[in-house]
């Protein structure tokens, strides 16, 4: 069953014709995502033609033409989609989820960096307000392996399986997927790394929780803000599966901004100390590096510790 | 973004909102000059971007402009909490009658700003805050309307403020979303005998994502930049500098985030936090090299890259030319997993260059790294 997205989503690229958004579709339709159709107001009533990689590889590739939509409510009217990925420029990516919340998308993930925090705010409002859910921005988007990919997650790293997944951080994402790969994953959802996100770690966790393809949840924080000591009450009241977690940035210095937009200490708050504390006492373990998490998972599932530490080369 | 304290005065003051007569320098003459200007008596106050400054010397009255001279020359080139003292603002004294506290804050969680606001202004907000909550009134604003004038009202008397600052919070919400800021805080806000409510203290800080819309946000900027941190900056590479030996270089904030702690839960200390980022070009991946290669400070580099759309031969790459450009004397350990890894791991050994060392797994390279730190 999966959460958020199944092989059954109909995706939308808000973007596609950029080199981004050409760039992802290609993989996104190679993942096994059912993209419908892309949007851009300027070249409404083409298609582009994707040359899409067969898996495993050696097979070679195969034609995939994707039409492209003058608006969203148009693409919907068309195909039926109910998810769309956001790859448009920051300047343009408020207009983008306001049309796709408006034109009443029931998932919108917005993968753009660099989204002023006004911006956000008033989108992620508006989204609410239309019952539209907002993953991101700044994030990676969502895998479902082995069903549909809406993002930029590469589909290549693992395979279907009983861990859920919620991060605020791309690539600590993949090398959790990396180091799990034979374990696999019902879903992780990259929420993102602004101060201001549309899905919250417990928003995730909720899913996970009511999802039956998922036994446990790897829940990866970093510094700046509490959503991590918010998960961690949330746990406590709410959530009866395994969960372990991975917190980031315990040697950041106060005041810096480090990469992500939110990854900030701000006085003695947001420290990767404290969400580790607040996530322990409530009985979640923390592992102290990526490598040790997924120890942690592991010994949780019962199963051996077979490549996770060791490398494939 | 944090601004000094003169430039938020500055905001403030274009926007409409009443503040004390001010000049800022960082020459003391200039500063018996401008006292006088002002009248003779004068606050002198660091301009440093961190809290507490009264508390640390930073902000004193002189009685006359040798005053102001001398107690400038005493406070300029100061230390305040790691901050140097590189301007002092002289400012106009005001009687005060009473204080109080106004801010828009970004309420992370709940995704919009909220007004914070007390009847209880001073340095002790925070105090006041911690042991009387009820005393500091917190409004959530609605993105959609803004600080409207009911609005506005509605924050005034929920923490018992004179109604003449409705209009004071009304020109600072102008404040927070034409200046693209994050906060915005006046503390203290003040009512002096004469009956004014001024702005007599204040810390605004911007959004660095909104520099594309802001077009004064160049001048705003601070030039007292670490040069490392500049030279990263001009090749669009996201580095802090950190007071460390091990330099470390990786794809994405999360993962060279984990990367720093991983080195230090190895017994040494990050150099600095670089991200090549997403998709990064050999180039990127060269420069990136050539700023950490370049710090003093540092005595082994770990590069730490997990493909996923970062393909490692581009890394490999980059690492390459930048050892055949620059003259690098440091040992260098790559870790390079994911896409693409197994030709790059190629491309290195094929380069064999004698400072590169190739680790497996991320732990194991933190271990070289800091080992190599320890021994060169």
């Amino acid at each position: 069953m999966a959460v958020f997205l199944t092989k059954d989503s109909k995706v939308l690229v808000q973007g596609m014709t950029g080199v981004e958004g050409m760039r992802h579709t290609r993989r996104m339709l190679a993942a096994g995502t059912n993209v419908v159709g892309g949007v851009n107001p300027r070249k409404a009533g083409r298609t582009v033609e994707f040359d899409v990689p067969r898996h495993p590889e050696g097979l070679g590739s195969a034609p995939r033409s994707v039409p492209v939509f003058g608006s969203v409510c148009e693409g919907i009217e068309a195909t039926g989609a109910d998810v769309s990925v956001v790859f448009v420029p920051p300047a343009f990516a408020r207009a983008a989820v306001l049309e796709a919340a408006d034109a009443g998308i029931g998932l919108a993930v917005v993968i753009t960096e660099g989204i002023p925090v006004h911006d956000s705010v008033a989108f992620c409002a508006h989204a609410a307000t239309r019952g539209t859910r907002v993953i991101g921005p700044n994030c990676p988007g969502l895998i479902t392996p082995g069903q549909s990919s809406a993002g930029i997650i590469p589909a290549d790293i693992t395979e279907p399986g009983r861990v859920g997944l919620v991060s605020k951080s791309g690539t600590l994402t993949y090398q959790l997927m990396h180091e799990l790969r034979d374990t696999g994953f019902s879903t992780c959802v990259g929420i993102g790394g602004d101060p201001v996100v549309g899905t919250s770690h417990i928003d995730c966790l909720a899913a996970f929780q009511d999802d039956p393809d998922t036994e446990l949840i790897v829940l990866i924080g970093e510094i700046g803000g509490d959503a991590e000591e918010r998960a961690a009450a949330y746990i406590r009241d709410h959530i009866t599966k395994p969960v372990v977690g991975y917190i980031a940035g315990f040697t950041a210095p106060e005041g810096r901004t480090m990469g992500h937009a939110g990854a900030i200490v701000t006085g003695s708050s947001g420290t990767a100390q404290a969400k580790k504390k607040a996530l322990e006492s409530v009985g979640v373990q923390v592992g102290g590096t990526p490598t040790e998490t997924a120890r942690l998972v592991l010994a949780r599932l019962g199963e051996p510790a077979t490549r996770s530490d060791v490398t494939h080369s | 973004m944090d601004l000094y304290e003169h430039q938020a005065r500055q905001l403030f003051e274009e926007y409409g909102i009443l503040v004390p007569r001010a000049e800022v320098t960082d020459s003391p003459r200039r500063a018996r000059v401008i006292a006088r200007g002002l009248g003779g008596r004068v606050v002198v106050k660091a301009q440093v971007r961190t809290g507490g400054r009264g508390k640390a010397g930073g902000v004193r009255l002189a009685e006359d402009p040798a005053a102001a001279e001398r107690t400038a020359r005493q406070i300029l080139g100061t230390d305040i909490k790691g901050h140097p003292v590189r301007a002092v603002m002289l400012a106009q004294p005001v009687d005060i009658e009473s204080e109080f506290y106004v801010s828009y804050v970004l309420d992370r969680a709940a995704g919009r700003f909220l007004a914070i606001a007390s009847a209880e202004g001073g340095t002790e907000i925070e105090e006041v805050a911690a042991t009387r909550p009820e005393a500091v009134a917190r409004i959530p604003v609605d993105p959609a309307e803004g600080v409207t004038s009911a609005k506005a009202t509605e924050i005034v008397r929920a923490a018992g403020l004179p109604p003449r600052t409705a209009d004071i919070l009304i020109r600072l919400w102008q404040v927070l979303t034409g200046e693209d800021a994050v906060l915005v805080e006046v503390n203290p806000l003040v009512r002096t005998t004469r009956g004014q409510i001024m702005a007599l203290d204040g810390k605004v800080t911007l959004d660095d994502n909104a520099r594309f819309r802001q077009a004064r946000r160049g001048e705003q900027e601070d030039p007292h930049t670490d040069p490392l941190e500049a030279a990263a900056a001009a090749r669009g590479i996201d580095y802090v500098k950190l007071d460390g030996e091990v330099g470390v270089i990786g794809n994405g904030a999360g993962l060279v985030m984990a990367t720093l702690d991983v080195v230090a839960g190895c017994g040494a200390r990050p150099a600095n936090f670089l991200d090549i980022g997403g998709g990064a070009s050999a180039r990127i991946m060269s420069d990136g090299l050539s700023v950490v290669l370049s710090d003093p400070d540092v005595r082994s580099v770990l590069v730490n890259v997990f493909g996923g759309i970062t393909a490692c031969d581009t890394v490999a790459d980059g690492i390459v030319r930048a050892l055949d450009t620059v003259r690098a004397t440091k040992p260098l350990v790559v870790r390079l997993d994911g896409n693409n890894a197994a030709r790059g791991r190629a491309v290195l050994g094929d380069r064999a260059h004698p400072l590169v060392h190739q680790a497996t797994t991320m732990d194991e390279a933190a271990r070289l790294a800091a080992r190599l730190a320890d021994t060169t």
